[in-house]
């Protein structure tokens, strides 16, 4: 993984197709260098560092908890016998989940934190179709849980990779509810769930 | 597709971007389009930085406040972007707020002119009407909210897009909607209020799922970006959606 902070945007991965880039990307880059300057970063972390980051850590704690179960949940399916599309999605949205849980897992040490250690899963899938319908449960989930979280955080930095992912995650959803010829979008504006919700949600794929 | 970043000007929105900075009138409505003081120094900003540069002919534009920037190399600069200060400061929530509701406006317009230009039929026009109705809740919301908060919405503009096939049409509406999508990225840690946040994170997965689904129906992966979505800011955005607007 080449991105070794998540709460730093990989701009240069940036790839919008179509019409939007170009040369006025140069350009706008141009622009913001003349606001904020290249020298700005120490008291931005400074700052972020003086928020409360106990609350912060609770916050991350809990996004690596799904997102150890979202990991698991992929690499359970790769033993199924699946289609070559639905199998390559299986790969790459596993490898999105592993590469969250390696940034949130940095991100908690770089706060000082302890990451939670994974617990035991276990998936009621045994084919494609009940794979697929879990994907969006999980998928879903996640989402309305990035979503129901955000408010809590007080960094600005964990704020920003928290949108990083769960615009990763949505776009999971989207795509699965196509895979199984349901609407991506059914509602104009994404739930919401507590972190209590999330984690009822989450026990019955836990093992005791 | 994929369009790789090049040194090279584009001469069509070159051109658009000149008209706007040597065209007070053409000025006045961008700004009208997103309001307030944020648009006026990004637009500001934007001068200043575009009077520098040597590529794209006509250097010459009115307007702009003369002074050299300082400019670093655009890769660094954008990836420092977000760590370049208080995220918070500068920017109003009303600010961001109208920012959205103009990109929702210039959304619903888009897919309104896309549904009457009768280029898709059966489930593609079912999909891009069920957008259509997203982002018209979408820009209800935000009028709402900014109202709320005792602000003026940001009122609709004239726009134009190139509507002149399906497969043209279906990768316009990808781009509009991966750089809406990485537009409220780009504002969610510059929010104040909780519950406008809430209301912004809520419209941006819808805008990850539009954008998703149309990648798909153009040959894209539904994550082009990989594991990590990438924001933009205000300024590159308005910069990439101005060639919609009507002169």
């Amino acid at each position: 993984m080449t991105r070794a902070n998540p709460a730093v945007p990989n701009l240069n991965a940036v790839e919008v197709h179509g019409l939007t880039r170009g040369s006025f990307m140069l350009r706008s880059a141009c622009a913001i260098a003349t606001v904020y300057g290249a020298g700005a970063i120490g008291p931005y972390v400074k700052h972020a560092l003086a928020q409360d980051k106990a609350g912060d850590i609770d916050v991350l704690n809990f996004a690596l908890t799904l997102e150890l179960l979202e990991s698991a949940f992929y690499a359970r399916a790769l033993k199924l016998q699946l289609s070559s599309a639905v199998r390559e999605m299986a790969q790459t949205f596993g490898t999105h989940e592993r590469e969250h849980v390696a940034a949130i897992k940095e991100t908690i040490d770089g706060l000082g934190g302890k990451p939670d250690m994974a617990p035991g899963f276990a998936f009621p899938i045994r084919d494609e179709r009940s794979f697929l319908a879990l994907a969006q449960t999980l998928e879903e989930t996640g989402v309305s849980a990035y979503n129901g979280a955000a408010g809590q955080i007080q960094s600005p930095e964990v704020l920003a990779a928290a949108g990083q992912i769960v615009q990763i995650e949505a776009r999971h959803a989207a795509a699965i509810r196509t895979a199984r010829s349901r609407a991506p979008a059914p509602l104009a504006f994404d739930k919401a769930l507590e972190m209590e919700q999330v984690l009822q949600a989450a026990k019955p794929f836990l093992k005791t | 597709m994929q369009e790789s970043r090049t040194n090279a000007p584009d001469p069509e929105r070159a051109g658009a971007m000149e008209e706007l900075a040597r065209d007070p009138s053409s000025r006045k409505r961008f700004l009208r389009m997103v309001g307030g003081a944020g648009a006026a120094s990004a637009f500001a900003v934007f001068l200043a930085a575009c009077n520098d540069d040597d590529g794209g002919g006509g250097g010459n534009s009115g307007g702009g406040s003369g002074s050299s920037p300082d400019v670093a190399s655009p890769a660094g600069v954008a990836s420092n972007r977000e760590t370049g200060g208080d995220p918070k400061e500068g920017t109003s929530d009303i600010e961001i707020l109208n920012y959205a509701l103009s990109l929702e406006n210039l959304e619903t317009s888009f897919y309104g002119k896309v549904i009457d230009s009768g280029l898709f039929r059966g489930s593609q026009l079912d999909l891009i009407k069920k957008f259509a109705d997203n982002e018209r809740q979408h820009r209800e919301l935000l009028e709402a909210t900014v109202e709320k908060l005792g602000g003026t919405p940001a009122a609709p503009v004239k726009t134009t897009f190139p509507l002149n096939s399906a497969s043209g049409v279906l990768t316009l509406a990808a781009t509009i909607e991966n750089a809406g999508a990485a537009a409220y990225l780009g504002q969610a840690n510059r929010i104040r209020d909780k519950e406008v946040l809430a209301a912004a994170l809520s419209i941006h997965s819808v805008e990850a799922r539009h954008a998703a689904t149309l990648n798909g129906l153009i040959g894209l992966p539904p994550t082009p970006q990989g594991s990590f979505a990438a924001p933009l800011s205000m300024e590159e955005v308005l910069t990439s959606v101005q060639q919609f607007i009507d002169a």
